[in-house]
């Protein structure tokens, strides 16, 4: 139900943006002989229209590398960001459009991803989210589901990760955590109850990136579960995933 | 400019230079004080623009609500509803977030047998999310009447969970989609998937397929 809230309050905020559209768009000109117009924003969709050197185009939005344009006939297509590449500003310059890269990856502040992995046998899957103090230091949040073949467990984790080395491409960390499990047997066994218990952890692990503003993450993690029996439990987990920053 | 800068800060500077030394080798000057009318010197009258290209509206995201039917191994076909909210990534590949829930019907064994209840309360509910990656397969155009609009035949993959029977079930799902554009900021999505999990609830363990049919409307923004 809350979800379904949630996707309400993102659509009133849509429908708001819209009435506020405004009105001033980047116009550049055209370079190269002739641009494509595509009816949508991917190269399969076909082309209806041709822009001739010298013409004006207004840039009214973008969906991954492909840009709307108006013409002066108000004509309006999709051409992709290469292409787009080729034409001038108003004030003259090349036209320069922003893109991830690892210089992004290197000052990076927020982080949200996703991994799936492997905790003690069961399935696992985790969605976190960092926020990094300094290049080297960072915060992380993260709840994990593990999904076993006799019980499951809702993981929610705290902690601190150093990041050694961030100007490398594959940066490795080492982190240090603590949350709480909870974790409920399958109904289809004999019924026990369910136990919730403080946890903590050690990490080692690296991010890897890849391009724009993705990033593959591995990492393996050797928990601690302080339970209320004599003996406590110690777990390992691996796990990987894809991070995205901004 | 800096160049620009730089010969501006020499000539004020000659100039005052200038300016002392006369005034310290010759007192009757000092009484007129050379004036340096900076304000003569001319500007440059153009002002750059600046243009934040970032500043380009990106629709990137697409959030959509749907409805349909599941059809829950051994359990029946119910109505299903819930959520979707995917990231393009590039022109073919989109990641996606989706939730959904519905409600398990009687088995035939349960029918069969009278008020026998294999499952019950809140048991019946069938939830799951999953995490998937898509890839736009066919984009093109689709024809209706003499009009063209823009669509996308898409296959989808992905993992996640469902809770049927108050249980966890690590869970896969596969599909294939088809959207169709009429604007660009919206979209009517049909989607066949099926969310496959190990289940022990009637016996022994085995892979359930629940193959879900449904339609959807989508806005990107």
């Amino acid at each position: 139900m809350r979800i379904i809230i949630f996707f309400l309050f993102v659509f009133q905020l849509l429908l708001s943006q819209q009435a506020l559209g405004k009105d001033e768009f980047l116009e550049v000109i055209v370079l190269d002989p002739f641009l494509e117009m595509h009816t949508g924003p991917a190269a399969g969709y076909p082309v209806t229209h041709v822009i001739e050197r010298n013409e004006k185009i207004k840039v009214l939005k973008r969906k991954t590398d492909w840009f709307k344009i108006r013409t002066k006939k108000n004509k309006e297509g999709w051409v992709h960001i290469s292409e787009l590449r080729q034409t001038l500003t108003l004030d003259g310059e090349r036209t320069r459009f922003h893109e991830y890269g690892i210089e992004d990856f290197r000052k990076r502040k927020w982080e949200i991803g996703l991994m799936g992995g492997d905790f003690d046998g069961a399935a696992s899957l985790t969605v976190f989210g960092n926020y990094y103090l300094t290049p080297t230091l960072s915060t992380e949040l993260s709840f994990t589901q593990a999904i076993g073949n006799f019980s499951s467990s809702l993981m929610a984790n705290a902690r601190i990760a150093a990041h050694p080395f961030p100007e490398w491409r594959v940066s490795p960390f080492f982190a240090l955590g603590g949350g709480i499990i909870d974790t409920s047997p399958k109904g289809t066994l004999v019924q026990t109850v369910d136990r919730q218990d403080p946890i903590a952890h050690v990490s080692l692990g690296a991010d890897i990136y890849i391009k724009k503003r993705f990033i593959v993450r591995v990492e393996y993690n050797q928990y601690k579960v302080f339970t209320s029996r004599n003996d406590n439990e110690e777990v390992t987990e691996w796990k990987a995933g894809i991070v995205a920053f901004f | 400019m800096e160049s620009r800068n730089r010969s501006l800060f020499l000539n004020t500077a000659f100039a005052s230079i200038i300016g002392l030394l006369a005034a310290v080798s010759n007192p009757v000057c000092a009484a007129k004080p050379v004036e340096l009318k900076n304000d003569q010197i001319i500007k440059p009258e153009l002002k750059r623009r600046k243009i934040e290209t970032a500043d380009i509206d990106t629709e990137d995201y697409e959030v959509s609500l749907f409805g349909g039917a599941l059809s829950i191994e051994d359990f029946g076909v119910n109505a299903v509803f819930g959520a979707r909210i995917a990231y393009h990534i590039t022109e073919n590949f989109f990641a996606e977030f989706a939730v959904g829930s519905s409600e398990a019907d009687k088995t035939s064994f349960e029918v069969l047998s009278g008020g026998l209840q294999l499952l019950v309360g809140d048991e019946r509910d069938f939830t799951y999310y999953n995490v998937s990656v898509g890839y736009n397969l066919f984009a093109g155009e689709s024809f209706f009447g003499k009009r063209a609009y823009n669509s996308d035949l898409y296959l989808i993959g992905g993992i996640g969970n469902t809770t049927f029977a108050n249980d966890d079930h690590f869970t896969w799902n596969i599909g294939v989609g088809y959207r169709f554009i009429p604007k660009d900021w919206m979209a009517i999505h049909i989607d066949v998937r099926d969310h496959m999990f190990n289940s022990d609830l009637l016996g022994a363990d085995k892979l359930i397929h629940n193959l879900e049919l449904t339609v959807g409307f989508s806005f990107f923004f």
